[in-house]
């Protein structure tokens, strides 16, 4: 199975990436470039973490533009899968990908470090490897991570079980949300509607080793693959 | 065609958390400020165009503030001025 994964301007955790999809699943991977109309055959689309073009105006806010966003979002239409990361969340918010915005942490400040996340459905071909309600270790590093939308939109999202991932307290305490960024009800990350795009802040992608301090994020590329190759 | 400078402000929405906008009004009352009720801290984006005419210039700056300048979720803009160069 190939990933695609979108090299924008400032994008800075595209390596990861490659690398998670290479030597964490042993699939193929290629970079595509934000000027290229050109997918190059992906069965998935990364959007990845970084600053594309500054954060200029908003995060994301100018990425949407690239050309190559212009195929990202048709895929989508599609039905075909896109893991949306960090800064990738962003932008898939901004085009209309994802429901709501990420806004500036509440703290104001840059948050670097490993967070709990609990597995809120394993019913989503981005998570059917974990089990529901496991805590996953997964750091995460971001200004803009306050997930926000309107309550109609929260409650949608949660009736239909398109909350995927919430930050958590850690395994001890996995009920007491706790949300790092200020996310409204503690969500870090999301599917759309119809289940094909994923939308998270925390980095899967740094968390595919355990010499690296977790493997935990390597299920979420496992989960992918699994149901792409079923 | 002529030509138009047009100011537009973009505020964060009433009641969407605006932690920048609250640092500030506690750095005011720090300064002795008392007064101060609130503070919103938004982004002030200055557009020079052509357009045949003002109304044009303006409905223009409508539309892109609605599609890129500010994000429908979560800010509100406002034309400030329009002013022909």
């Amino acid at each position: 199975m190939k990933f695609g994964i979108v090299t924008f301007p400032g994008s800075n955790c595209d390596y990861d990436a490659y690398r998670a999809v290479i030597d964490g699943l042993g699939e193929e991977a290629v970079f595509l470039w934000h000027k290229d109309h050109d997918l190059q055959q992906s069965d998935v689309i990364v959007l990845p973490g970084g600053f594309s073009y500054g954060d200029y105006l908003r995060p994301g806010a100018i990425a949407r533009f690239s050309p190559v966003m212009q195929d990202v979002v048709a895929f989508a239409r599609r039905g075909g899968p896109v893991v949306a990361i960090c800064n990738g969340f962003q932008i898939a918010c901004e085009a209309g990908l994802l429901p709501g915005a990420l806004l500036r942490n509440a703290s104001l400040k840059f948050v670097c470090e490993v967070v709990h996340l609990r597995v809120e459905t394993t019913d989503t071909m981005f998570t059917n490897r974990y089990e529901r309600g496991s805590v996953l270790r997964i750091p995460i590093a971001h200004g803009d991570g306050r997930y926000t939308a309107d309550p109609e939109t929260l409650n949608r999202l949660e009736s239909e079980g398109r909350v995927v991932f919430r930050y958590v307290g850690g395994p001890g305490d996995a009920d007491e949300w706790w949300s790092p960024n200020g996310s409204m009800r503690a969500i870090a990350g999301i599917v759309n509607e119809e289940g094909n795009v994923l939308g998270l802040m925390p980095h899967p992608e740094r968390a595919i080793d355990p010499l690296l301090g977790s493997a935990d994020g390597l299920g979420l590329f496992e989960s992918v693959l699994a149901r792409i190759t079923v | 065609m002529s030509r138009y400078r047009i100011a537009v402000h973009i505020t964060p929405r009433r009641g969407i958390l605006d932690p920048q906008g609250k640092t500030v009004a506690e750095a005011l009352h720090t300064l002795g400020f008392a007064s101060v009720r609130d503070v919103h801290v938004g982004r002030h984006i200055v557009v020079e165009l052509d357009a045949p005419d003002r109304p044009v210039a303006e409905q223009s700056t409508r539309e892109m503030c609605e599609r890129l300048l500010a994000n429908p979720v979560t800010e509100d803009f406002e034309i400030e001025s329009v002013e022909a160069t």
